[in-house]
């Protein structure tokens, strides 16, 4: 019998690209889409696998792998689709060569995210075909199926996953890689070379396509018809397919295991067979909408929610009106997350608090700088887009308008698409501050390598990025390093750079605190010197408490001996017992 | 019948290592289970829950409100927060351990008081100051086997088979002291 293993839905995806014959993958982290190249990295031996500095990149180096011949996916989030969306519209036009895969994963309920997009919209708007699994067993055997349609079809695919299942564990068998032959490389710039004359052609090409697959679907294994009682027929797919099994046992269920195009006779006939017929999709009706532009009768969105996750308990509350029996949820504070003890973003936002300036923020940990009691953060849309936003703020205001902003982005950040609009300032005679938060790794998602650490997905050393360097060749006169800590150099060059008429730079180089496993040193508070002034609380350090009397107590286990607070204690009461490696 | 638990608390406190010895165990009982966690930005001292079901066929891997048979949590607040997940009879086991969340630290809000009372006029709690009791052994960091000890008293695997699978989960030069905590709280 196969081996049977517990795996994380983004480990399975690995396993299946694995077990498909992919050759290459490239990748942005983004949560929850990350966790696939960190397991794909162990299959190394057998294929190459890369971080990108952005999913257009990623997308675009799939695309050369899949015309050369080979098995290729890019992986991403939502959002990183959309920095992609350009390769994706037209690699739609041309087809594959070597099967090509994106895994796109959706966050409903954003739970790390900064909107909650539907990818099958973008899917459905470039044409290109989706599987969307409902657990980790499926989602390795989809990957398998993803790649297969995709040669047979000559058609891209998108893998749609959503937190839940890119985040939940199941029962995965494992199965062998098989081994697939390298497709021959052919020149064919009518397929290739996307101009006008040609894609003319290529786009009644996909059309036809998309109508085969589209009449395929109907007999494809995955689109399963599950009939039961006939009262109620559902018609549904991915995650919500488990909540429909644990909340309507008995109902007939037509799962979509293709969520582009549909199987137009499949759910004809499906629906010709219940009762009372139900669509249950999470996020956007993308599959009410055409089932009922057939002039199918169903009941969806009118009962239904377009925002956040479905669970059972609320799908059975809104086809059978059945309340679950269970107390009222208690009144408590939220614990929203925060930047961990000794991060070193919280002493640079508490300098800028200090100075009460505004800053453009962008994606990553630093968001949270928005939040009391750091409050620095006015605005964060995407990635990069601090600086590009601070930019325009500018122009639209005038440079004095600008002198008590800056634009915060990390390290990752900066190079993904933060680069293109420093280069924007420079061009444009902005004069702008720019804060590169530099702590060299992508943090938020789990400390992924980047162009600027020194080493690959694979493990392997490679050139490192000098930053500041990059920002000279652009053309940036005024680049200043300043460590993170170093709370009185930082706000002394933070005016001087800010009251300059010309763009400036300040990178604060400190590493995640996260990443630094050398001995910490060990801080104490005094509760006998202590003044109650609440100076070492502003920053809001979780490792911080104020006992009862108003004086303050460390809480050794979680404190990494950063030293913001003994730097703000004009009292001497918070002394350095023992001294770290830092 | 499939059985549902929770672990809640405060990211960095080691729910996804509990929540792999909790998988480990139904796969080792030759049951089917699902698991379901937060990863990401929640993660950052967030409030953090795991979901756990087991049993002959598992459909959807979160545990929903009312439907809990344990749940174990690693901080009182997390505790108050998530005990309308219990079914009616369910167990909570709670760690009896405060970790103040940003709102309390800047005086916007307040940390409940008398938290495990207020959870004992509905619930069926089962308190330990795990953290306490970790430091007795020399580790601090080890307080969530004992509170999971005690929560293997609700639940229906032997214990040679908690033990097999802690071994097999835990780095290896822990071993030791992970079973030590387990067992302190398996007598608690």
């Amino acid at each position: 019998m196969a081996e049977k293993m517990i795996m994380l839905g983004n480990a399975a995806i690995a396993r299946g690209a694995y077990e498909a014959g992919v050759k290459v993958s490239s990748a942005y982290p983004g949560t929850p889409s990350t966790e696939i190249s960190e397991n794909l990295v162990q299959y190394k031996e057998d294929l190459y696998c890369e971080w990108a500095p952005n999913e257009k990149v990623a997308v675009e180096a799939a695309i050369g792998a899949s015309i050369s011949g080979v098995r290729a996916m890019a992986c991403m989030k939502h959002v990183g689709l959309n920095v992609a969306s350009d390769p994706l519209y037209t690699v739609s036009y041309m087809g594959v060569n070597g099967g090509l895969v994106l895994v796109v994963a959706d966050d409903p309920g954003l739970y790390s995210s900064q909107n909650e997009q539907d990818t099958r919209m973008i899917a459905r708007a470039a044409g290109v075909p989706v599987l969307e699994p409902s657990d980790s067993a499926e989602a390795k055997e989809f990957m398998k199926t993803a790649f297969e349609l995709s040669e047979k079809f000559d058609r891209p695919f998108i893998l749609r996953t959503t937190t839940r299942l890119a985040h939940s564990q199941g029962l995965v068998e494992l199965n062998e890689r098989e081994q697939v032959p390298d497709k021959l490389y052919e020149k064919n710039i009518a397929k290739n070379v996307m101009m006008p004359g040609y894609a003319k052609l290529r786009h009644i090409e996909i059309e036809k396509r998309n109508n085969e697959l589209s009449e395929a679907a109907n007999t494809l294994s995955i689109n399963k018809v599950e009939m039961n009682d006939t009262k109620i027929g559902v018609i549904t797919s991915g995650i919500p397919y488990e909540y429909v099994k644990e909340a309507l046992p008995d109902a007939s269920v037509l799962k979509l295991g293709m969520v582009n195009p549909l199987p137009k006779e499949l759910i004809k006939d499906f629906a010709s067979k219940v009762e009372k017929l139900y669509i249950v999709e999470e996020l956007e009706p993308v599959i009410e909408e055409q089932v009922k532009s057939w002039g199918i009768m169903a009941v969806g969105k009118e009962i239904f929610t377009i925002q956040g996750e479905y669970s059972a308990n609320m799908i059975r509350k809104a086809i059978l009106g059945e309340d679950v029996a269970c107390n009222a949820p208690a009144q408590v504070p939220g614990r929203p997350p925060i930047l961990c003890p000794g991060c070193p973003h919280r002493s640079v936002y508490h300098v800028l608090n200090k100075l009460k300036f505004h800053a453009a923020g962008d994606i990553g940990c630093y968001t949270l700088g928005a939040v009391a009691p750091l409050s620095v953060v006015d605005s964060c849309i995407c990635m990069g887009s601090s600086i590009s936003s601070l930019h325009g703020m500018e122009k639209a205001k005038g440079k004095d308008y600008i002198k008590n902003w800056v634009a915060v982005i990390g390290d990752s950040t900066f190079l993904h698409t933060g680069i293109n609009s420093l280069m924007n300032m420079v061009y444009n005679h902005a004069t702008g501050t720019v804060m590169i938060l530099d702590n060299s790794t992508t943090a938020m998602t789990g400390h992924q390598d980047h162009a600027a650490t020194g080493k690959t997905l694979q493990g392997e050393d490679t050139n490192a990025i000098d930053i500041p360097n990059l920002c000279r060749a652009i053309g940036v006169k005024n680049v200043v390093e300043v460590n993170a800590f170093d709370i009185e150099r930082l706000e002394k060059v933070i005016k001087e750079e800010t009251a300059k008429d010309e763009v400036s730079v300040i990178i604060t180089k400190s590493p995640c605190v996260l990443l630094d496993k050398s001995k910490k040193p060990v801080y104490i508070a005094h509760e006998d010197k202590c003044k109650k002034c609440g100076m070492c609380m502003k920053p809001g350090c979780p490792a911080m408490t104020k006992n009862e009397d108003g004086t303050i107590r460390i809480d050794d286990t979680m404190c990494t001996g950063c030293g913001l607070c003994e730097s703000l204690c004009k009292f001497n009461a918070i002394e350095l017992v023992k001294a770290g490696d830092r | 019948m499939t059985k549902n638990i929770m672990i809640v608390g405060v990211g960095g406190q080691g729910t996804l290592l509990t929540s792999r010895i909790l998988g480990g165990l139904a796969l080792e009982g030759g049951y089917d289970v699902k698991l379901s966690e937060v990863h990401g930005m929640a993660q950052r001292g967030g409030s953090v829950v795991t979901f756990v079901r087991y049993g002959d066929k598992v459909a959807e891997p979160i545990v929903e409100e009312g439907w809990a048979d344990v749940i174990i949590a690693f901080e009182r607040l997390e505790a108050l927060r998530y005990a309308h997940y219990l079914k009616k009879n369910g167990a909570l086991i709670v760690n009896d351990w405060r970790i103040d969340p940003m709102p309390v630290v800047i005086g916007a809000a307040k940390y409940p008081e008398n938290i495990l009372d207020t959870l004992r006029e509905n619930y069926k709690v089962y308190t330990v100051n795990a953290t306490e009791e970790a430091k007795k052994l020399g580790n601090s960091r080890v307080f969530n086997m004992i509170v999971l000890g005690i929560a293997a008293q609700h639940m229906d695997f032997d214990k040679e088979t908690w033990y097999a699978v802690i071994e097999k989960t835990v780095p290896p030069k822990t071993i030791d002291i992970n079973k030590k905590a387990f067992e302190t709280g398996y007598q608690l």
